[in-house]
């Protein structure tokens, strides 16, 4: 099990935010120190590691070929899955994917899917019969909060490193040529993650925060401002203008971000 | 398979069902429904047909899983398999696994977990016919189910989305407006408290244009507020009580 | 000092009761200077005190509570009773046995055995226990004859009636002896099923028009009325 943040150290969080103060001596709109490799797995077509503070996750994407869906047949296909690997903390445990790795799974998923940062018109091989499937498999190597964040801009970097193979049609079957071809990617979307704890909104909580914390609030921001993802999650609320709050506060971060990442 | 419509709203406003971009679709509420249940609430909504049923506050099973100092809540999400168009396998998808995470999470504020300690509630939700915002419609039902079972409660949870169709922000998004609009907007809210238990949102939309949802939401969830209440008194029409000592 | 119902209507959860200097009492609570409902039922406003009669709500233990369970299991050295609450209670052999508790001689199951039904006093509970009963006093024990019915534990009081005298009616004119157990389980023993039977009816009757007012005339007529079709009956089959 988790070790439990004392209640000591829960009421010291609390008194500092009320203050608009944090255990680190962050501010209450700063992101802990942020590190982005490339790159890492050679066996994967695409992969990225992001450390966000102590938090480390490492996305590989793989491509396949296969069926698109019956809907879009003019579209290759993107699926996102997360682990959260016993490694990464004590109160992980070995098994199928539970309700907070599908959660996770999902809010990335939202994020690259409603923005279209994968341009999946250009993954068609045959339409209607085989296109290429975007394997993005988040895995969570060390939790110390706000995985959301740190996984979504993992997979995203892992998507803008992924590589095709260069390929042709021959007599009907799929034939791999030399060289390769970079994924279509349109659009790098950002995530920011607020917690709420007493009547302060906190960007990026770190472990003992969440811990702490009434309830969580994260927004996609894509390239152009606008909004492609909202997820609430815990077991608190917000008022409609915190949230609306938050909305403008995630805007201007994620410009802030994408300016500093060069995205 | 169905032709995909050419427009989701028309030049005068009107949507495929006939409604205004304000309008909801017409519900029906009905609280006590299952006999074995502690609460149940039935909703019609649109073409949804959701049944909710509660169970506890119980003891834990398996007793290490209690805690101490208060209850532990679950919730279970699921829909029929002949609940939507094509049939859906009877395994929990990951859809409805999320679902059930984040409907018990817009239901839990309202519930005063340290009053009974040591203890748990099942809440079920079944989707017996699903047509676009079943989240929203299941938990309206569940926390009627839940005002039902005689369980406290802070206010009652009530649910409601918004959305984008072609260029215009609707309201109460329909199957066909949910799978081909530009944005859905599910709300959940404690009105009374001004509290917002479940926001999710997908699509894109700039920030004027998810204010204008978020409000609009969130006027819908008032409305059918009006009607939870409602539902939950019809059981009692003509109370009065005689005093009566302890 | 504003109040937002009128008294005896129904409110629900959420709703604001009153506002200021108000104290909430059952099933409210108080926050932000506002008493809210927290659960379905009618709304009582005295002095400064707000409360809600509850429609419908469980049975929590509670010291010294008289209450009827049904055994569910027979352990080592006592039983768990099922007494219709969030929690199981627990009688402990040494309880019932009144001397000193032999595990390897004594058959638990010979005393009191699964299915049993028993008339307890909640002996001690608070939060980090469940309740453990005793029998230790006259009156309790095993229930060996009788009807039981259950009712939302709210209605006891309706039962009982006004300074006990709907519960005196029904025990005047069936006969019965009544057991109320808090937590809304009532035991019913009378001379003959019919009478039972009768008791039965208007306990139900109870429990379905608890919240209308007049109940008590209508439930002496209607056992007035029941007696007198019986008697007619009776005489029937004579001739």
């Amino acid at each position: 099990m988790a070790a439990v943040v004392t209640s000591l150290k829960q009421k010291q969080i609390s008194q500092l935010a009320a203050k608009g103060k944090r255990l680190d001596g962050r501010g209450l709109e700063d992101y802990r120190e942020l590190k982005i490799e490339q790159g890492i797995i050679e066996k994967a077509e695409g992969s990225a590691r992001v450390l966000l503070g102590k938090t480390e996750i490492l996305v590989g994407t793989k491509i396949e070929t296969g069926e698109p869906f019956p809907d879009t047949p003019n579209e290759g296909v993107m699926t996102v899955n997360a682990e959260l690997v016993p490694i990464a903390s004590a109160s992980f445990e070995p098994g199928p994917p539970d309700e907070n790795s599908i959660e996770l799974a999902r809010i990335v998923d939202r994020g690259i899917r409603e923005s279209k940062a994968i341009d999946t018109e250009k993954l068609v091989i045959e339409a209607g019969k085989k296109v290429f499937i975007v394997f993005i498999d988040v895995y969570v190597l060390n939790h110390d909060g706000n995985l959301i964040d740190a996984s979504a801009l993992a997979a995203v970097s892992a998507l803008q490193n992924t590589k095709m193979s260069n390929y042709e049609i021959e007599d009907g079957e799929l034939k791999i040529k030399s060289g390769y071809t970079p994924l279509p990617v349109k659009k790098n979307p950002i995530t920011i993650t607020f917690a709420k704890i007493g009547d302060q909104l906190i960007v990026d909580p770190g472990l003992e925060e969440e811990q702490v914390m009434d309830a969580r609030l994260s927004m996609a921001i894509e390239d152009d401002g606008n909004i492609c993802a909202i997820q609430k999650g815990g077991p608190g609320y917000f008022k409609p203008e915190e949230i609306l709050k938050a909305a403008k506060l995630a805007k201007d971060k994620a410009k802030e971000m994408r300016k500093k990442l060069g995205w | 398979m169905n032709q995909k419509p050419e427009k989701l709203i028309d030049k005068k406003g009107t949507r495929l069902d006939g409604r205004k971009a304000y309008e909801l679709r017409p519900l029906k509420l009905e609280v006590g429904v299952l006999s074995n249940a502690d609460g149940s609430a039935y909703i019609e909504h649109g073409k949804n047909k959701i049944l909710a049923a509660v169970f506890g506050p119980k003891e834990v099973h398996p007793k290490h899983m209690a805690l101490q100092d208060r209850m532990v809540l679950k919730c279970r999400y699921h829909m029929a398999p002949f609940s939507v168009q094509e049939r859906k396998s009877p395994a929990p998808s990951r859809r409805e696994i999320e679902l059930s995470k984040v409907i018990r999470d817009s239901l839990q504020p309202a519930i005063f977990m340290e009053y009974y300690p040591r203890t748990m509630t099942d809440i079920f939700i079944e989707v017996l016919q699903a047509d676009g915002g079943t989240r929203c419609a299941s938990i309206t039902a569940a926390a009627l189910a839940m005002a039902d079972s005689g369980i406290p409660m802070r206010d009652l949870v009530v649910a409601c989305a918004a959305g984008k169709a072609d260029d215009t922000i609707v309201l109460d998004l329909m199957d066909e407006e949910d799978k081909l609009g530009s944005a859905d907007v599910p709300v959940a809210m404690m009105p009374n408290l001004n509290a917002v238990t479940l926001l999710q949102m997908d699509g894109i939309l700039s920030y004027d244009e998810f204010e204008t949802a978020i409000n609009m939401a969130i006027e819908g969830c008032k409305k059918i507020y009006v009607m939870q209440k409602e539902a939950l008194k019809a059981k009692y029409v003509g109370a009065k009580e005689e005093e009566a000592e302890e | 000092m504003p109040t937002f119902f009128e008294p005896k209507q129904i409110v629900t959860p959420g709703d604001i009761l009153a506002e200021g200097e108000y104290i909430a009492g059952e099933n409210a609570y108080k926050e932000n200077d506002k008493v809210y409902a927290s659960r379905t039922g009618v709304v009582n406003y005295e002095n400064k005190r707000v409360d809600v009669v509850a429609l419908k709500a469980f049975y929590v233990p509670r010291m010294g509570d008289t209450i009827i369970g049904t055994v569910t299991e027979v352990g080592f050295n006592g039983w768990e009773v099922d007494i219709q609450a969030p929690y199981t209670a627990m009688l402990r052999a040494q309880d019932v046995l009144a001397r000193q508790f032999k595990p390897q001689k004594d058959d638990l199951a010979q005393v009191l055995n699964i299915g049993d039904l028993v008339v307890a006093k909640i002996a001690s509970y608070d939060r980090t226990h469940d309740p453990q009963l005793t029998v230790e006093e006259p009156g309790l024990g095993k229930i060996t004859r009788g009807e039981i019915i259950k009712v939302t534990p709210t209605k006891i009081p309706r039962v009982i009636g006004k300074k006990g005298s709907m519960i005196s009616i029904i025990k005047q004119e069936t006969g019965c002896q009544i057991i109320l157990g808090l937590n809304g389980v009532i035991l019913v023993t009378g001379k003959t099923i019919e009478d039972e039977q009768l008791a039965l009816m208007a306990i139900r009757k109870i429990d379905e028009e608890s919240h209308t007012s007049g109940l008590t005339d209508r439930i002496t007529q209607m056992l007035r009325e029941e007696k007198s079709k019986r008697e007619e009956n009776k005489n029937e089959s004579k001739t």
